[in-house]
């Protein structure tokens, strides 16, 4: 028997680590495909499109990590996209001759860069900075929230009064940030080029994809193992960890940093690609349009939170170029049915109910082995798919 | 020194005046809150609805001449009241019901609803209202016929996959023909803002020292007061304010002993909207209406629910005027002046502070900091329900 078990302990993980081989070799290969064969199929302009939306699928596998694993509805990630993407711009606008400073401080009667631009000067720091910046003020945030047991829907507002609050503080502050303007990168030198150019923007868009690979693989390897199955536990019933002997607060506040992070990278891609950063990215709708592409796509479902970034966002460019007023209608309708018809998004259908409907279109359901009166009986059929339900 | 006084007097008058406003935005909300845990993010533009009809009612007033045009505004709080609350009626019966315990989709729900009445009052015409109404007709016209059907609950899934995308079809055929129409497809409101101008009798105010107290800060004082009493009496008085005070407390028991839940979520839905509509009435005396006038307000008036509290109006109350007189005093450098003219030697220091955030949009940073300070120390709000559940 002991030996029973064990040797099907050792066969599940071989297949285990089978599928593991197998989703990574998926996973290099479409990033391969992306990196090689699409620049040749699509014009530059749909380049940097795809390249923006995809730094865009970063920012919503942090969210579906606290949201879709963890629970945590956040309407406030756009802070910690505009600090990633404010990091870098600051950065790119000190490529400039030494002892000079950015052009816009002059129109307010700043002759001196402020104290907190200086560290700036240097590349490392920036990088850094661009993580750990949104990270610390997403800790601070979530701490002084989580340590109170303050959750739900008092969460998600008190993340849209920071939002509002942030906003208010970038787009006030003309003499420190050059307020609602914003800081231009298009137009900035990195390492002797100009970001704005397209060379430079398809090295962008090349780091982009292998960012994007190395967050999903990250949040994978995060939610696949006991944290993952803590967050999930803290999700579906936080009062029984908190008995169970965990704390609940500090893994919160870890997963939130996290996330803040991961949406960090994604606003400096972002910024570089769309060639300014302004208070604009701290805009309410814009972070909760970040919360409906991880719907759309799936909760819990990493593939579902990029493919739903990239789907929401290319239908967004298809139907705003056209008719701008059908596109607000079109959101708020997505809103209402991906919370009311397809809860789990598409990818999560498709994982549930998809694959056998698929079956019984083609005409081989899924046969069990029970009474075959059960089968038959209709009314116990119907009670079976309510109490699956 | 006397100017100094009324300075700070000017101060907490324009505060309170701020929170009455924010007071009755936040009513609704937490009375919503407080029974059904439900986020309501299209609260504004509900207010927004109120603020339009304000604006329609004045319209159709105005042609009645002067001293019947001057009484618009009662009909109009009226009006807005009926409208606001219809809206929040189907917003219930059509969306939220399906998803109550599950308040952060709904959260997200109320939202998608925001975004669609907001690009409803830009976008709406004669044509677009009636084929509306068309694809009201065929739908629910249907539905209403079928349902008599004995085989109904086995078919209801199929009809609807039917009827829904047929009746869109015909309503938006029928909607793109009448626009066609050039009166027809003029737009209503269209996205520029409008104006709605005060009565008479609310122009100017009350000279007070170096500054006056506007009529109609005054009037929204009083309509503030006024919905406060009678909700007070609503909730503590009558037989559904005490069915919903019941719910409140524990839905369970209260569904136990015989009171329709599902009654009293939607009838107080349709309140919280009402009050929504009022308070939008409110507002577009205060500057001009467009369709995106609740966002300005929202936030802020979550952060009275936040800081106040479910269990009680009261905790709504303080909670308003309290935020609403340190934005006030905050934004508008009241406290740097009193401490810079206090002469004090050691609080100088803290006049630099002051003066940083002395504009509006950085009072709102302070006010959040406090905010979340506050939370640390009662992070359920001023008056948390009282109970032993491991949620409370």
């Amino acid at each position: 028997m002991a030996v029973d078990t064990a040797l099907g302990r050792q066969r599940s993980r071989r297949s285990r680590k089978n599928k593991l081989l197998i989703e990574a070799g998926i996973v290099v290969g479409v990033a391969l495909i992306l990196a090689v064969i699409v620049p040749l199929i699509l014009s530059d302009f749909r380049l940097t499109l795809l390249a923006r939306f995809m730094s865009l699928a970063i920012v919503a596998l942090g969210i579906d990590l606290i949201w879709g694993f963890t629970g945590l509805l956040s309407l406030g990630h756009g802070i910690f996209f505009a600090l990633g993407g404010y990091a870098l711009a600051m950065y790119l606008q000190l490529q400039i001759p030494e002892g000079q400073i950015p052009d816009f401080f002059p129109l307010y009667g700043v002759t001196e860069l402020p104290w907190f631009w200086e560290p700036f000067h240097s590349f490392p720091f920036t990088l850094v900075a661009i993580v750990v910046l949104p990270m610390i003020v997403a800790g601070l945030l979530g701490y002084l929230v989580f340590r109170n047991r303050i959750r739900g829907v008092y969460f998600s507002i008190l993340t849209q009064a920071a939002l509002v609050v942030f906003f208010n503080f970038f787009n006030g502050q003309q003499k420190l940030i050059n307020g609602t303007n914003g800081l231009k990168t298009s137009t900035t030198m990195l390492f002797g080029n100009q970001v704005g150019s397209p060379s430079v923007q398809f090295s962008f868009y090349l780091i982009t994809i292998l960012l994007l690979t190395l967050t999903y693989a990250f949040c994978r390897w995060l939610t696949s193992g006991r944290f993952g199955r803590l967050l999930v536990a803290i999700r579906d019933d936080e009062n029984r960890v908190r008995f169970s002997g965990y704390d609940p607060t500090s893994f919160k506040v870890l997963v939130f940093a996290i996330s803040g992070g991961i949406a960090g990278i994604a606003g400096a891609l972002y910024t570089v690609q769309s060639g300014i950063v302004s208070p604009q990215y701290m805009d309410i709708a814009f972070s909760i349009e970040m919360v409906i592409w991880v719907a759309v796509g799936g909760r819990a479902t990493l593939v579902g939170a990029i493919l739903g970034a990239i789907a929401v966002n290319y239908a967004r460019s298809l139907l705003s170029e056209q008719f701008p007023e059908v596109w607000l209608f079109f959101q708020g309708a997505l809103f209402l049915i991906v919370v009311l018809v397809l809860p789990a998004g598409i990818v999560g259908w498709l994982r549930t109910d998809g694959i056998d409907g698929f079956r019984r279109l083609t005409g081989n359901s899924r046969t069990l082995s029970t009474f075959p009166s059960v089968e038959l009986d209709e009314s116990l059929q119907k009670e079976r798919e309510i109490a699956e339900k | 020194m006397l100017q100094a006084l009324f300075g700070l007097f000017d101060g907490i008058f324009n505060g309170i005046s701020i929170g009455a406003v924010l007071l009755i935005a936040a009513l609704g909300l937490a009375i919503i809150f407080g029974l059904m845990g439900v986020i309501n993010l299209a609260h504004g533009e509900l207010m927004m609805l109120g603020a339009y009809t304000t604006y329609v009612v004045q319209l159709a007033f105005r042609p009645l001449g002067e001293p019947l045009f001057s009484l618009y505004i009662f009909v109009a709080v009226v009006a807005a009241f009926i409208v606001a609350a219809l809206v929040g009626l189907a917003l219930e019966r059509g969306v939220i019901r399906y998803l109550y315990g599950r308040p952060l989709e709904t959260l997200l729900a109320t939202w998608g609803v925001s975004l669609i009445l907001r690009q409803f009052v830009r976008s709406v015409s004669g044509a677009m209202a009636i084929s509306i109404a068309v694809f009201c007709l065929l739908f629910f016209g249907a539905l209403w016929v079928l349902r008599k059907r004995s085989d109904w609950a086995s078919m209801q899934k199929k009809a609807i996959a039917i009827l829904l995308p047929l009746s869109l079809a015909i309503a938006g055929g029928s909607g793109f023909l009448l626009n066609q129409v050039p009166i027809l497809a003029r737009l209503w409101f269209s996205t520029r803002n409008v104006d709605v101008t005060a009565p008479a009798w609310l122009r100017g105010g009350i000279p007070f020292g170096i500054s006056q107290l506007p009529y109609t800060r005054l009037f929204i004082i009083a309509l503030t007061v006024l919905c406060l009493i009678g909700i007070y009496w609503f909730l503590n008085r009558s037989v559904w304010g005490l069915r919903i005070r019941s719910v409140t407390q524990n839905r369970d028991m209260s569904a136990c002993l015989g009171i329709p839940t599902a009654q009293v979520d939607a009838l107080t839905f349709a309140l919280g909207s009402g009050l929504a509509g009022v308070a939008g009435c409110a507002v577009s005396l205060l500057g001009s209406v467009g369709p995106n006038l609740g966002t300005n307000y929202i936030v802020d008036s979550f952060m009275v629910v936040v800081v106040g509290g479910v269990g009680k109006l009261v905790g709504s109350i303080v909670a308003a005027l309290v935020i609403g007189t340190l934005n006030y005093l905050i934004g508008s450098g009241t406290i740097a002046i009193i401490l810079g003219g206090s002469g004090v030697e050691f609080l100088q220091p803290l006049v630099g502070f002051f003066t940083f955030f002395a504009t509006a949009s950085m009072a709102k940073v302070m006010v959040f900091v406090l905010i979340i300070a506050f939370l640390q120390v009662r992070p359920a709000g001023l008056f948390p329900q009282k109970g032993r559940s491991v949620e409370a």
